[in-house]
């Protein structure tokens, strides 16, 4: 199965408005979401008598523990039945009939109830947590192997943001990831990439790397200049299905030793620069996401995983990398009754200038563009790229209040 | 009838024409670049706090960030760390009457379009006092360049090496604060040249005039279309408490039919 390159639209057509699978959850039930967003497969573990339960509830179905807790789990099975759906009163479903879901019953103990892409009855299958247009962890069963074609299924593209034929927007081809992020979204399937540069007139460094690029488009656009941005989204507002944002100001220093002329470029840039931005392309994304193959899909931006934790050596940086979060969070939740996804990518410290003098280990600009285009590829929202992005957010996770104190008060 | 009668008698009647020296201010002209390391200067930014509208029904403003040598701008004296201490060197201390004066205007046009890297020097001062008479104390001197023609990138003209704009020597402007002159100005985006850096001093027009408590004009425009001696510059910057400098609207008076 591969999915063809969608024809023009019809412009007498009207644009389908995105419909929305059902969205309300349980408290214990958005737990599968929290793990989808992250592209775990976890389940509800009973700590006093160690059943794993499905679906989740606020007790253990075996022993009534409220002991719970949400642990990765082995994603394997064997499809036990399946049905194919041909009439359903919901009009996401009905636009999108007939629907095949089955029962799968876990090597890890649960039967789960899947959707099912490319595996029969009978099938042993990999079961993946996915957020589905709603934004919510539902359960999809596929082969054991995979192939690249399965993303074409009807049923993942429906709730993914994978970018094959989709049209890429970069806020800011300056920044080192550009190339290596041009490179991968093409290797993905991307149709056409547009990359805004920032102050054409003081010749920016980078845009050697992008000489010659097929496919690739360069347009004057600034996240600190909102007459930028409107010329932009004017010109090419309609055709933008994934927008990542890599705008970032970054100086090293804390806060007492700081100035704050730099603290404002760090805040015009990181978290007012990503309120302008979406301001300019969020609606017109959000009206999109229903548009067919190539209908919007996802909203990206880069985040310093210290967004969680100030580095204090980074003060007033990591203060605009919290902002920047918040508004992403904010966003999250208004671009939600769209079904267009709101990501972030959370990156230890970089390879560049800024963070020369840092031991490794350091993310390249190529690891981190494999990390977006992945996490564009499995539909994921909270995406965390090296091991230092890694380890910091399973330490604040588990604790916050200990994470701080490990980072700022001398913790070896 | 009083001078002042004759002369806007003179601009009603074309006798005497305004020329506007100054840039639009736009998010799109450049600004000084600093290495980066340094804190930076802010660009010209605009964002509407109402247009008729839900934030305010009857009236459309914004508001604007930018910084005091964003722009066509002036540079006061405590601008450059050699004007630090000099008297009343700040933007809102300066008199009045220092703000209109005589003006003269030496074309370095046609080195300039050979070489981005044209140097005002004292011999040009000197051929051009040969033919127009000595420089008078109290006047602005303006290095014509055509520069301010430039869009784009081509305006700072940067390169691996810095930016590439013509500018005065040293000794250029020792010249010229032997004529007691009361400041500099020019179309690029400083008094200095690109490479003023590599100057002994660095930056001389910076160092030395606003040492000497001179004025700097910069990011002007529409200098050819003054004549080498005669007009007269209206230049006030904004009235901020310790400033060093100030955008502004840049006037020169010349008489009719001077081009």
């Amino acid at each position: 199965m591969t999915l063809p390159y969608p024809k023009k639209k019809d412009p007498q057509k009207r644009t389908v408005v995105p419909t929305l699978p059902p969205a309300m959850r349980s408290r214990a039930a958005l737990g599968l979401s929290v793990a989808a967003a992250e592209g775990r497969f976890a389940l509800q573990h009973c700590g006093e008598c160690g059943a794993v339960q499905y679906p989740p509830r606020d007790a253990c179905h075996a022993c009534l523990s409220h002991d719970l807790s949400w642990k990765d789990t082995k994603p394997y099975g064997k499809l036990l039945a399946e049905t194919r759906i041909h009439a359903s009163p919901d009009p996401y479903f009905r636009e999108r009939l007939p629907w095949r879901m089955g029962s799968v019953q876990l090597k890890a103990g649960p039967v789960v109830l899947a959707h099912l892409v490319g595996v029969g009855r009978g099938d042993r299958v990999r079961v993946d947590l996915r957020l589905d247009r709603a934004g919510q962890g539902v359960m999809v069963a596929l082969p054991e192997h995979r192939s690249d074609d399965m993303e074409d299924d009807p049923v993942l593209r429906a709730m993914g943001t994978h970018p094959k034929h989709r049209r890429v927007l970069i806020s800011d081809a300056t920044h080192p990831v550009t190339r290596p992020l041009i490179d991968a979204l093409f290797a993905a399937g991307a149709a056409h990439v547009f990359a805004g540069v920032p102050e054409m007139w003081r010749r920016p460094h980078g845009l050697s790397a992008l000489d010659g690029l097929e496919n690739v488009s360069l347009l004057p656009l600034d996240v600190t200049d909102p007459q930028s941005l409107k010329e932009a989204a004017s010109e090419i507002g309609g055709k933008v299905d994934i927008l990542i944002n890599t705008a970032r100001h970054i100086r090293p220093g804390g806060v007492l030793g700081h100035d704050t002329t730099a603290a404002r470029d760090e805040m015009e840039v990181n978290a007012l620069g990503l309120m302008r931005l979406a301001q300019a392309f969020g609606p017109g994304m959000a009206g999109r996401t229903a548009d067919g193959v190539n209908s919007a899909a996802a909203f990206v931006t880069i985040l310093s995983a210290h967004a969680l934790s100030p580095d204090p050596a980074y003060g007033a940086f990591n203060a605009s990398q919290a902002a920047a979060r918040s508004v992403a969070q904010t966003l999250r939740a208004e671009f939600a009754p769209s079904g267009l996804r709101m990501a972030c990518v959370y990156t230890g410290p970089t390879e560049d200038e800024w963070h020369q003098p840092l031991p490794p280990p350091k993310v390249a600009p190529k690891a981190l563009a494999r990390a977006v285009v992945d996490g564009l590829q499995q539909g994921l929202e909270d995406i965390f790229c090296g091991d230092v992005a890694r380890d910091l957010a399973d330490r604040w996770r588990s604790d916050p209040g200990l994470l701080e104190r490990e980072i700022t008060g001398g913790g070896a | 009838m009083s001078v002042l009668d004759r002369l806007t008698g003179a601009l009603a009647g074309g006798d005497v024409r305004v020329v506007d020296l100054t840039h639009r201010l736009d998010p799109d002209f450049p600004v000084i670049v600093l290495p980066p390391e340094f804190a930076q200067c802010a660009r010209f930014r605009m964002e509407e706090v109402s247009a008729y509208d839900h934030r305010g029904p009857a009236w459309k403003w914004h508001n604007l960030t930018l910084n005091e040598h964003t722009g066509t701008h002036f540079d006061a004296p405590i601008h450059w760390v050699s004007g630090r201490d000099w008297p009343g060197g700040a933007v809102d201390e300066i008199p009045a009457e220092h703000l209109i004066g005589p003006v003269c205007v030496i074309d370095c046009s046609a080195g300039t379009a050979q070489d981005d890297d044209f140097e005002l020097t004292p011999e040009i001062i000197a051929a051009w006092e040969a033919e127009h008479g000595p420089i008078p104390a109290g006047a602005w001197v303006l290095m014509r360049t055509d520069w301010s023609q430039r869009t784009g990138a081509e305006y700072l003209n940067m390169a691996e090496d810095g930016p590439h704009s013509p500018g005065p020597t040293p000794d250029a402007i020792r010249l010229l604060l032997e004529r007691d002159i009361r400041g500099f100005g020019t179309e690029c985006v400083g008094t200095d040249a690109g490479q003023g850096a590599h100057y002994d001093p660095p930056y001389p027009a910076h160092f030395l005039l606003h040492g000497a408590g001179k004025y700097g004009l910069q990011c002007l425009c529409n200098l050819d279309l003054l004549p080498p001696t005669g007009a007269v510059l209206i230049a006030p910057p904004l009235k901020i408490r310790g400033g060093t400098g100030s955008p502004l609207r840049v006037l020169a008076l010349v008489p009719g039919g001077s081009q």
